[in-house]
């Protein structure tokens, strides 16, 4: 097979099942347990002092 | 340090001498002299600093916002520029005794069309793009933007980037690739800047203070990544000379349609949408005071508009040579797109919810509104346009320049105009913009030209496209291509008139941003009776 034949067959089955699979998991990652906590002190980040850089890293407290 | 960037200039210098003196086109040898001009005043003015000691200052703290004010001025600044040719050849369409003979073949409407496609999308935009996207990713990172000076060479290098471009259109540099005219030297520096801007956006990301990245960043990201991408591959050329501007394109046919347009389909995707999204999910909620209205809907916009954008270019290019499969292919994507467009406008109308009475008041976040209704309504006519029914109707005709416009005017343009009378008040310290009824005023002005300017294209874009198909009982065509340009006159004028509305509310809010940033006095008007503000 010429190289246009193989890659084409490949973007047509694995390519694109391992495409779908992770949009997917990507969309329900975002309804796991526990999200809506998280996402709601996300939302927050806008909505902080935004006159002057934070001093101390938030990025430590656990497990990033 | 110094003298390795002496060593720079002083090369860069002596190459474009060179090229001014060979050169073998008029833009080649204007463009070496330009570059030559400022290589070599680089060079003096490092020279002259050189061994003089260094003033030991502490390291800088706070936010680096010098560079976002000098982008909001840019974006001002180029705005006027594209609304005021856009709104110049409008009327040359109407008037065509506009392409004065003195002053062809530079200032035909040939050449002046792609220096206002490009001055809105690329300078207008992209400025608007790189001073909020500096201005967000270090609020939402908590961290003062990575790497030092290195922001201030994106921002010159931008600018010198779009002059290059913009003298190149008038005089005759072009590669023919619609949003991508620019030829190969231009590319190239373009490419250089965007890596710079990369490194500078991913650096301060990775040096973030907060645990997670908001997702305005992902957005920009996304944007700056893509544009990359896109630039290189739809720019792979093969200059004719080292001394002349010439190029030839490495795909050819249809593969080069097909390239060309997956190009530029994704541009108004990632650079027009994606991009202009950051801004939305940081200045929305900035300016109602609330959170987005659902994070979890925001990462579902994110993710689909990432893996169906990509897909949608063929719809440019129905019945040509291109594959059927691969024009339906676009068509289904662009149809599938619509649902996640709308439901990133839901999400950012919907953050409003409990606010909704500072519409009343607050005339900046109205702008903001508008600007999402122009991007659900610019995201269901696309998708539908992108049929291949309605397409054989639609393309070559003016509808498709109405949409573009209520895209680019509607979304684009009323957001980034919200987003400089957000960012203009704090970044000069004043409590606010210094007139609020001016704000209203342009406001209007530019929904009114909007408006027309949509509506005018609409009618003569279908009427063109009926009267291109028209044949009579013996099957011939009854309208020749004439007869549908002298039928287009009224909606040509409609439409320049729309432009001049648009263009004269845009001035309102430069003379707005002047006198806040010189510190006037705020204009104080008691609010009429029947507008007090909401508790």
């Amino acid at each position: 097979m010429n190289t246009y034949s193989i890659l084409r067959e490949l973007a047509d089955s694995w390519v694109l099942l391992a495409m779908f699979t992770f949009f997917a998991c990507v969309i329900l990652w975002a309804y796991r347990p526990g999200s809506s906590d998280v996402y709601k002190s996300v939302a927050n980040i806008p909505l902080g002092d935004d006159t002057k850089p934070k001093t101390t890293s938030a990025k430590g407290d656990d497990h990033v | 340090m110094n003298y390795f960037k002496l060593v720079i200039l002083a090369l860069v210098a002596l190459v474009a001498a060179m090229g001014v003196n060979w050169a073998h086109d008029l833009a080649y040898q204007v463009h070496a002299f330009l570059i030559m001009t400022v290589a070599a005043g680089m060079f003096v003015w490092i020279l002259r600093g050189i061994d003089e000691p260094v003033a030991t200052t502490a390291p800088a703290t706070g936010y680096a916002d010098e560079v976002i004010r000098a982008g909001v001025i840019a974006t001002a600044f180029w705005g006027i520029a594209g609304f005021l040719v856009g709104t110049f050849i409008a009327f040359q369409l109407a008037f065509p005794e506009l392409n004065f003979d003195w002053g062809q073949p530079f200032t035909n409407f040939g050449r002046l069309r792609p220096l206002h496609t490009s001055a809105v999308i690329f300078a207008f935009g992209g400025n608007a793009l790189i001073c909020t996207s500096f201005y967000v990713v270090q609020r939402t990172s908590s961290v003062r933007l990575f790497g030092g000076n290195l922001s201030w060479f994106v921002f010159w290098g931008y600018q010198l980037f779009i002059v290059l471009a913009a003298t190149g259109y008038l005089l005759g540099a072009t590669q023919s690739k619609e949003y991508a005219e620019p030829e190969w030297y231009v590319d190239i520096w373009l490419t250089i800047v965007w890596v710079a801007y990369l490194v500078v956006f991913l650096g301060t990301i990775f040096k973030r203070r907060e645990r997670h990245i908001y997702v305005a960043n992902w957005f920009y990201l996304s944007f700056i990544i893509t544009v990359a991408m896109l630039h290189i591959v739809n720019n792979l050329s093969i200059p004719v000379s080292f001394w002349g501007s010439k190029s030839v394109q490495v795909f050819s046919g249809v593969q080069d349609a097909m390239t060309q347009w997956w190009y530029g389909h994704n541009a108004v995707g990632f650079f027009l949408t994606a991009g202009f999204l950051g801004m939305m999910y940081y200045f929305v909620p900035k300016q109602a005071n609330r959170p987005v209205y659902s994070y979890k809907l925001s990462i579902i916009h994110f993710w689909s508009l990432i893996f169906l954008y990509i897909w949608a270019g063929p719809h440019h290019l129905h019945y040509t040579a291109l594959p059927d499969w691969a024009a339906t292919l676009g068509m289904v994507f662009s149809i599938v797109l619509w649902m996640p467009s709308w439901g990133g406008m839901i999400n950012g109308l919907m953050t409003l919810q409990g606010a909704w009475d500072k519409l009343r008041t607050d005339p900046v976040l109205r702008m903001f509104v508008i600007s999402l209704g122009f991007y659900g309504m610019s995201t269901f006519e696309g998708p539908m346009m992108s049929i291949r029914a309605v397409n054989s109707l639609s393309h070559y005709t003016d509808w498709t320049i109405g949409h573009v416009h209520s895209g680019a005017l509607g979304w684009n343009g009323m957001i980034t105009f919200g987003a400089l009378y957000f960012l203009t008040p704090k970044l000069w310290g004043r409590e606010k913009m210094h007139s609020m009824s001016a704000i209203s005023w342009h406001f209007w002005l530019a929904t009114i030209g909007i408006v027309l300017y949509a509506a005018s294209m609409w009618v003569t874009g279908i009427m063109e496209g009926l009267m291109w198909r028209e044949v009579d009982d013996q099957g011939f065509l009854v309208n020749s291509f004439a007869d549908t340009v002298a039928a287009k006159f009224p909606m040509y004028v409609v439409r320049g008139i729309g432009g001049v509305l648009y263009l004269s509310g845009a001035l309102i809010m430069v003379w707005n941003m002047w006198m806040t940033i010189r510190g006037a006095k705020p204009v104080t008007t008691a609010l009429p009776s029947n507008a007090t503000p909401a508790e």
